[in-house]
């Protein structure tokens, strides 16, 4: 091994790993989010299906597709490895303890809570992303494909929307330890700013999770 | 503080303690009553009366490590009730007194888990895992010449209380018994920070971090994952701004250092 993959499979050279692509994640996000937003536009979903057809058919935005792919792959390998190797290091438990009354649950839970995330994201991905490329989908009145007939569809069941607004609480409880832990990961704990950083992943998290989970809410309810 | 005992009568309490006749045979945790226990007492006293007990009775007494019982030396190493050194922030087990527990408490005992930590006996622990650590790198090297004069280097006081302040570490161990991955991490950050922080220890800062890493994960401890339990429940206070001070001598060093092995 070179010394560059060397560094890279050391323990602080996998959290790296994990935190720079978690944060990357989080770009993607705000990306998203922002572009989501489109839904609750009144006009039958012409804005959104218009932003669809870029979205899919943007030469630099397809390039990047393949690097948010990389950027999942990686912080979820290098994350299963890094909590393989941490629960081996304990092969002979505690008979008590009391990890509740010194650290919070989200930051003893992550690999759990990632768990939920993935598993949305298949279902997710296979509902959307997988209909849009490879179903038949009806034209709207723009003649763009008409995703947005596909999401109202999918957000007039219950069990859909309680999916969705469970896992965007997974996401935020994942998001408010690891936002603010991919700071301390890339070494940047400063009393001047890591308050600020922690104040801003809170409100990032909420905000971010809670603009998600209104798109299956507001369809589910006031479509 | 809740479970306060403040007057001074005496109490009686049920101990589950691990037994372990050696580190090839399975332990496990068998209950003691010790009575007329004083709120005075230190959590090690209270081990010393049961003991006693157990010598008059014909019974092995129980193992268990400590020295300087001032909270110094770093040996006592008890997991109290789920938590390492007990309940109360800030002490080690010896400086834990019996006034923080009820009469007629259940307490249970454990050695620290780790599997780089190896039970020698009941609740004595071999750790030393973290010496080999130390040796990779935790030092500064003079080779030749006279000592110096104090106070020829110039250090600011706020270096020098930081470099101290990492300095405090006493090398308990309860970082890596309380952390979720057995890591080791704030151990290994408060002897690199101390090092790195003073004129002194920048000569070999680099080697240092790479050396001192790769014996910490060789010797089988976890990864960081930023909980924070083993500040909260180190007893001389490390803060975790020393692991993301250990994060960037690691990031600098591995990106320039000589060592292309």
């Amino acid at each position: 091994m070179s010394w560059f993959t060397k560094a890279l499979s050391s323990t602080i050279g996998r959290k790296l790993l994990v935190a720079i692509t978690g944060l990357f994640l989080c770009s993607f996000l705000v990306v998203h989010l922002i572009g989501n937003l489109q839904l609750f536009s009144n006009d039958e979903g012409v804005a959104f299906n218009a932003y669809t057809y870029f979205m899919t058919h943007n030469p630099l935005i397809r390039a990047m597709e393949i690097i948010l792919l990389i950027g999942f792959v990686l912080h979820i390998y290098e994350a299963w490895t890094l909590s393989r190797r941490n629960q081996s290091a304990r092969s002979v438990k505690y008979a008590v303890n009391k990890l509740e009354e010194n650290s919070a649950w989200s930051s003893r839970n992550m690999g759990l809570l990632g768990t939920v995330i993935f598993i949305f994201l298949l279902v997710h991905l296979y509902n959307f992303y997988f209909k849009l490329k490879f179903g038949e989908l009806g034209l709207d009145a723009a003649g763009n494909k008409n995703l947005y007939a596909i999401t109202i569809e999918a957000f007039s069941h219950w069990w859909y929307v309680a999916l969705y607004v469970i896992s965007m609480i997974a996401l935020a409880l994942h998001l408010i330890h690891g936002f603010q832990s991919a700071f301390q990961t890339l070494g940047l704990n400063h009393k001047k700013y890591t308050p600020a950083i922690k104040a801003f992943g809170y409100f990032f998290s909420i905000v971010v999770c809670a603009g998600f989970a209104a798109m299956p809410l507001y369809f589910f309810f006031l479509y | 503080m809740a479970g306060n005992n403040p007057n001074s009568t005496p109490m009686n309490l049920t101990l589950k303690v691990w037994r372990q006749k050696n580190a090839n045979t399975p332990g496990q945790l068998v209950t003691y009553k010790v009575n007329e226990i004083s709120p005075d007492m230190s959590f090690l006293e209270m081990f010393d009366v049961l003991n006693e007990d157990l010598l008059r009775q014909g019974q092995e007494p129980i193992a268990f490590d400590h020295d300087c019982r001032e909270g110094i030396c770093g040996m006592c190493s008890m997991y109290i009730n789920g938590r390492a050194h007990g309940p109360e922030k800030g002490t080690t087990t010896c400086q834990l007194h019996m006034r923080k527990f009820k009469d007629g408490d259940t307490i249970v005992v454990e050695p620290w888990r780790a599997n780089a930590f190896t039970v020698h006996k009941d609740l004595s622990v071999d750790r030393s895992a973290l010496d080999r650590i130390q040796q990779a790198g935790g030092y500064v090297s003079v080779n030749t010449g006279g000592v110096p004069d104090a106070n020829e280097i110039p250090i600011p006081k706020s270096i020098a209380d930081k470099a101290f302040d990492a300095a405090t570490c006493i090398q308990c161990g309860a970082c890596v018994a309380a952390c979720k991955n057995a890591s080791a991490m704030l151990f290994l950050s408060a002897k690199v920070s101390q090092l790195a922080m003073l004129p002194q220890g920048k000569v070999e800062r680099k080697t240092r971090v790479e050396n001192m890493l790769a014996q910490h994960d060789a010797e089988g401890f976890g990864s960081c994952t930023n909980i924070g339990s083993c500040a909260a429940e180190c007893p001389v206070g490390i803060s975790l701004e020393n692991i993301a001070m250990l994060n960037r001598e690691y990031i600098m060093a591995k990106a320039t250092s000589d060592n292309i092995g």
